[in-house]
C-alpha cells in the first residue's frame, strides 16, 4: 500500500481545516472498508488520510422524543443500527438494508455515511435514507448546507459533496402513525454479496388502516443512482390498499426502472425482481401496520 | 504485497511514524509503526505473530478476522494506527500458557471444523466474539455472525457444529 500520513482530527472544523492545507492530496476516512481497499488498490493514492473517527458527535445515535426526529451521525457503523432495537422496532426498513452489508467485520467498522458518501448503485443505505425522507447535514469550507438524501447522488461513485465537504449526519423526520416500512437485498446468495436489485417500500396509511395517504418505493442498483419510483408511488396515494395494487405498483416500478445488463446480473431479470418484490414489501409494510395497531 | 522501507518514496518530509499503544492478548504493547500499515500487517509482518492469516486483502474472506475491542473485525482492511487505544485478541492469545486450548479451539478439533486450517483462525475469532457477547447464539445467529468467514473446503457444517458444542464447554470464557 502506498505510503500515507494519517491525520485524525477532533472536530469537523478541523478536519476541514485539514483538507484546506492539503486540498486534494487529502482523502477523508470514515470506517475505511472502502477506502483502504481503493488505496491498497492503488485507485486512490492520498498523501493525507483524514480518518473523522474522532469526531464524537458524528458518531452519535439518537432520537430527540420531544420532536421524534432521529439523528444518525455518518460514523454510525451499520452494526450499532443493527443492534439497536429502537432501530429494529421502529425503522425496520433501516434494520434489513444495514443487518446484510457485507460481512459482520465489515459492519462493525464500516459506517452509514460512507456507505452513502461511496455512492455505488448498490448502496444499501441509501434505499431506507431516501424512502424515509432523510436529510443529509453536509459541512464544508463555506459552512454548512443540506440536502434531502434522493438528491445526494449525481452518478456512480459522484455525489453533489464539494472538495473538502463532509457528510456529517442524517436527520430522519417523524414518521406518521400506521406506517410500515421493510427493505430487501436481492441477490444471488445471503451474505458478502451486492444486491443485484434492493428494493425499500414504506407505506403510510390513514385512521381507516387501508388508505394510502403516503408511498415511497425506492430502487437501488435500478439505474446509476439510488432512485425513487414516482410512478409507483402516485399510485398508491389516495387509494385503499390491497394486494392487487401492490402488483400494479410493482409493475409501474419496473417499467420505471432503469435497469440495465451487468456482469452480475440481466435487465431483465433484474425488472423482474423490482415488480415481485415491490409487492413483497408493500405487503410487509401492511402486516407491519396491521401489527402494530 | 507490502513494501517495506517505503519512506524514501516520499521523502523524509512526511512524519509517517506514530507510536501506538494497545492491548494484545492481555499484554500492554507499545510499537513504532508506519501510518499506512494495516493491522494484519503489524500483526504478521512486524510481530511475527503469523497465526492470523491474510487471505483476499479486501475484506471478503475473513481469515484475518480479530478482535478489537470485542468486535470481528477485518485486520487487512484495519490501519494499525487506529488500533491505538484498543484492546486486541488474536488466535494466539486463546489457549492457555500451559498448552490447554480455549473450548472453541478444542471444539474444531473434536467436530471436524478443520479441514486444511487456513479459515481456522479467522472462524474461531469470529465464534469467539459471538459467544462473548451471545453465549447463547442459535444456528441462524452463529450463521449471520460467520457469514464473512469464507472456508474453501466448504466444510461450513462441521464449523456451525463445533460453534454450537463449544457452548455447551463454556465456549464464552477466557
Amino acid at each position: 500500500m502506498k505510503p500515507f500520513t494519517y491525520l485524525s482530527p477532533t472536530t469537523v472544523e478541523e478536519a476541514i481545516s485539514f483538507y484546506g492545507q492539503h486540498s486534494e492530496t487529502a482523502k477523508f476516512m470514515a470506517g475505511g472498508t472502502d477506502v483502504i481497499v481503493k488505496v491498497k488498490e492503488g485507485w486512490m493514492e492520498p498523501d493525507f488520510l483524514i480518518s473523522l473517527k474522532r469526531i464524537k458527535e458524528m458518531s452519535e445515535l439518537h432520537k430527540n422524543e420531544a420532536t421524534k426526529e432521529l439523528s444518525i451521525g455518518a460514523l454510525v457503523t451499520h452494526a450499532t443500527l443493527e443492534k439497536s432495537l429502537m432501530i429494529k422496532n421502529e425503522y425496520p426498513i433501516i434494520y434489513d438494508a444495514v443487518s446484510n452489508i457485507g460481512s459482520l467485520q465489515v459492519r462493525n467498522v464500516g459506517t452509514i455515511g460512507g456507505n452513502l458518501i461511496n455512492a455505488v448503485p448498490s448502496a444499501d443505505g441509501a434505499v431506507p435514507m431516501i424512502a424515509l425522507d432523510g436529510v443529509a447535514l453536509l459541512h464544508g469550507p463555506d459552512g454548512e448546507r443540506s440536502s434531502d438524501v434522493k438528491d445526494l447522488f449525481l452518478a456512480p461513485y459522484k455525489t453533489i459533496l464539494k472538495p473538502g465537504e463532509i457528510l456529517k449526519k442524517i436527520t430522519i423526520p417523524a414518521q406518521a402513525p400506521h406506517t410500515g416500512s421493510a427493505y430487501t437485498k436481492f441477490g444471488r446468495r445471503a451474505a458478502m454479496e451486492l444486491p443485484l436489485v434492493g428494493i425499500g417500500v414504506l407505506l403510510t396509511l390513514d385512521d381507516d388502516l387501508e388508505t394510502c395517504t403516503r408511498a415511497r418505493i425506492v430502487l437501488g442498483v435500478a439505474g446509476p443512482t439510488p432512485m425513487r419510483a414516482f410512478d409507483a408511488e402516485n399510485y398508491l396515494v389516495g387509494k385503499k390498499i390491497n394486494e392487487d395494487l401492490l402488483i400494479e405498483a410493482g409493475k409501474l416500478a419496473a417499467d420505471e426502472s432503469k435497469v440495465r445488463d451487468s456482469v452480475r446480473g440481466k435487465a431483465w431479470h433484474r425488472r423482474e425482481m423490482v415488480r415481485v418484490h415491490v409487492k413483497r414489501m408493500g405487503l410487509k409494510c401492511m402486516n407491519i401496520i396491521r401489527a402494530n395497531n | 504485497m507490502y513494501e517495506h522501507n517505503t519512506s524514501e518514496q516520499l521523502g523524509e518530509t512526511l512524519p509517517m511514524t506514530t507510536t501506538i499503544s494497545f492491548s494484545l492478548n492481555g499484554d500492554k504493547i507499545s510499537y513504532e509503526i508506519k501510518d499506512h500499515w494495516t493491522l494484519l500487517h503489524l500483526l504478521r509482518e512486524e510481530m511475527g505473530l503469523i497465526g492470523t492469516k491474510e487471505g483476499c486483502g479486501n475484506g471478503e474472506c475473513g481469515a484475518c478476522t480479530v478482535i478489537v475491542d470485542k468486535l470481528a473485525v477485518n485486520s487487512c482492511l484495519y490501519l494499525a494506527i487506529e488500533a491505538d487505544g484498543t484492546t486486541i485478541e488474536t488466535i494466539e492469545g486463546l489457549a492457555s500458557t500451559d498448552g490447554t486450548l480455549h473450548p472453541l479451539q478444542q471444539s474444531f478439533v473434536d467436530n471436524g471444523g478443520i479441514q486444511c486450517g487456513f479459515c481456522s483462525p479467522g472462524m474461531i475469532m469470529s465464534s469467539k466474539a459471538l459467544l462473548d457477547e451471545n453465549p447463547d447464539a442459535n444456528r441462524e445467529e452463529i450463521q449471520h455472525a460467520l457469514a464473512g468467514n469464507i472456508c474453501r473446503c466448504t466444510g461450513y457444517i462441521p464449523i456451525f457444529e463445533s460453534v454450537e458444542a463449544a457452548k455447551k464447554m463454556g465456549g464464552q470464557n477466557e
